[in-house]
């Protein structure tokens, strides 16, 4: 690979023209970037940096809700008191990802813009996601991998942040060259059938600047759990946020998002169907959980992942009834 | 169903050979790794001129963009008390301090640290007098082989400046990023306990 160069724009402004005009590579913390140039999977000629654009750094909380500047770290998130108060779940999720030290470099927005993790993709492959002609988990070494939303590409979403938003029904604001524009964290996310090369609606030049959480209402609670295959640092194997607004125990409002299992943090539509309108019994926890991967379909290695999934969501529900 | 197998096939092999390639590639200098035979002027190399601050002085150097600061460290500067282990940012052996706090130094590019206060390993006693944390790391033994020990420390103290009255269980998530080939960790943490008293008192 030739060198890159290496840019530090102070404004956006400048920042689009250096990615659209100069085909520029967006870096954060820089932890998921430096390993993708690592592992020779990019071979960028220059590299524009977002440190010293102003006011992503920023993390507020105002009427609506907690406003989160894309640069802000996983750290700060872990450890900001107005988060352990009223967000606890964001804390709670960024606790849980990967190490200290990368805790304190990456951050959220980096997060949620990170390449898989599917080690095909990582290795030497010219597979789907990287325009060639097929995806080597289908038939490969798949334990990994996806069991809902998959195909043609059977990644799973590696981001913990992601699922934890998703739950609290953020949005992302993005700006780009022609504008700007807010959308729901759950169509900010792209399937692999939409389009197989990416894994968020981000255009090239499209910068995501902000996170914006809603306040939660003062009944809502939360849990968020992550099993990993190991209790050092890990990827999760199967994560679940969960949501819920109950009034006199009855489930008014309920948002289940998993991890691990979908190419995008999957929100499990039909288990929230299942809560609806009902108290938290161990037979509405089942069902929950039943709904949960009633669509999973399981590559040749994969299958554990359904019990986990169910179970998870079952064991993460108990801890809000 | 033949196709099918030798798509399997193919796939376990390439994934061996791909670990193979993997190095091949990295010795050409994608991102140049501590170890790797320093090319002076790859062809489209982009050199900058950087100062980095470093244990309090002033280091200028022509580097290679692609450079990483744990490089810079060992391979241009000579500080080798920061060691590469799996220079890819699961290991820990690399942590620097960098303005207070333990980041992987190969995650970092030295084009991105000019205007960081970094502290390495080396930078961490006054004189001959050893900083509490390292003092308490030498009378606990909380080593066996040491190569984690550089990393170890500087994690150790970027929590006692944060948290200087740490829970055993902030202790083990504090360094949850510092891995031990050795299995060393009952003594390290004793070790990093003995520190916190040491400082307090
Ligand atoms: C050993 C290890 C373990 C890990 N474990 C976990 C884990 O358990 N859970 C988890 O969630 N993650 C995990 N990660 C991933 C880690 O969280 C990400 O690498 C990190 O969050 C990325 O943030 P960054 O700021 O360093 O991003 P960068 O590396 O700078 O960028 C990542 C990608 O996003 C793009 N990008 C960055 N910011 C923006 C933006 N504002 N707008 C548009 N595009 C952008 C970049 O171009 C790049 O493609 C792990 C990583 C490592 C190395
Ligand atoms: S799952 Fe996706 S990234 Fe992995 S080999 Fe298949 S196409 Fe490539
Ligand atoms: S060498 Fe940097 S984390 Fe292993
Ligand atoms: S003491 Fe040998 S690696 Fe930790």
């Amino acid at each position: 690979m030739e060198g890159f160069v290496y840019s530090q724009p102070g404004t956006l402004r400048e920042a689009f023209s250096l990615l659209t005009n100069k085909k520029g590579k967006l870096v954060a913390g820089g932890t998921d970037l430096l390993g993708e140039i690592q592992d020779g999977i990019i071979a960028p000629g220059l590299l524009v940096s977002l440190e010293r654009i102003q006011g992503l750094k920023t993390m507020r909380e105002e009427k609506n809700g907690l406003r989160i500047g894309a640069l802000v770290t996983l750290a700060e998130l872990e450890s900001d008191k107005i988060v352990a108060e009223h967000y606890p779940l964001l804390a709670a999720a960024a606790g849980e990802v990967a190490t200290p030290q990368l805790r304190a470099q990456a951050t959220i927005g980096g997060n949620l813009c990170q390449r898989p993790r599917c080690w095909y993709y990582r290795g030497d492959f010219n597979c789907l996601k990287k325009g060639g002609a097929v995806c080597y988990a289908e038939d490969g070494e798949n334990q990994y991998h996806a069991i809902l939303g998959g195909g043609p590409c059977h990644i799973v979403h590696p981001s913990d942040m992601a699922v934890a938003l998703l739950a609290m029904g953020a949005s992302a604001r993005v700006v780009g060259p022609r504008g700007e524009k807010t959308v729901p964290l759950e169509k900010f996310f792209v399937l692999p059938q939409v389009d197989v090369k990416r894994e968020t609606i981000l255009a090239p030049g499209e910068i995501l600047v902000e996170i914006r959480v809603p306040k939660p209402l003062p009944e809502a609670r939360w849990v968020f759990r992550k099993m990993r295959e190991r209790g050092a640092w890990d990827f999760a194997l199967v994560s679940v946020a969960a949501y819920a607004v109950t009034k006199d125990k009855v489930i008014q409002e309920a948002r289940i998002v998993l991890g691990g299992v979908a190419p995008i943090p999957w929100r499990a539509v039909r288990a929230e169907q299942a809560l609806k309108g009902k108290t938290l019994t161990g037979p509405v926890m089942r069902l929950a959980g039943e709904a949960t991967v009633t669509d999973a379909r399981p590559l040749s290695q994969n299958e554990y992942k359904i019990r986990l999934a169910r179970n998870l969501v079952r064991q993460v529900l108990a801890t809000l009834a | 169903m033949d196709e099918k197998r030798k798509r399997l096939t193919i796939s376990r092999r390439d994934f061996l050979k791909g670990g193979a390639i993997g190095t091949a590639a990295l010795s050409s200098g994608l991102l140049l790794r501590s170890g790797v035979e320093a090319q002076s002027a790859p062809p489209g190399a982009k050199i900058s001129r950087i100062t980095l601050k470093i244990n309090g002085a002033a280091h200028t150097l022509e580097a290679d963009n692609r450079w990483t600061l744990l490089y810079i460290l060992r391979d241009q500067l000579g500080l080798t008390g920061a060691k590469q282990g799996c220079d890819g940012g699961q290991c820990g052996a690399c942590t620097v301090l960098i303005d207070g706090k333990p980041l992987y130094a190969c995650m970092v590019l030295g084009i991105a640290a000019p205007g960081k206060e970094i502290l390495t390993i080396e930078g961490l006693a006054k004189g001959e007098e050893l900083h509490p944390v390292q003092q308490a790391f030498v009378e606990e033994m909380g080593y066996q082989c040491a190569f984690c020990t550089p990393g170890m420390i500087l994690s150790a103290k970027g929590l006692l400046d944060r948290n200087p009255k740490p829970s055993e269980t902030d202790i083990r998530q504090g360094l949850a990023g510092n891995l031990c080939r050795c299995a060393a960790y009952p003594k390290i943490i004793r070790a990093v306990t003995a520190a916190a008293k040491r400082i307090a008192s």
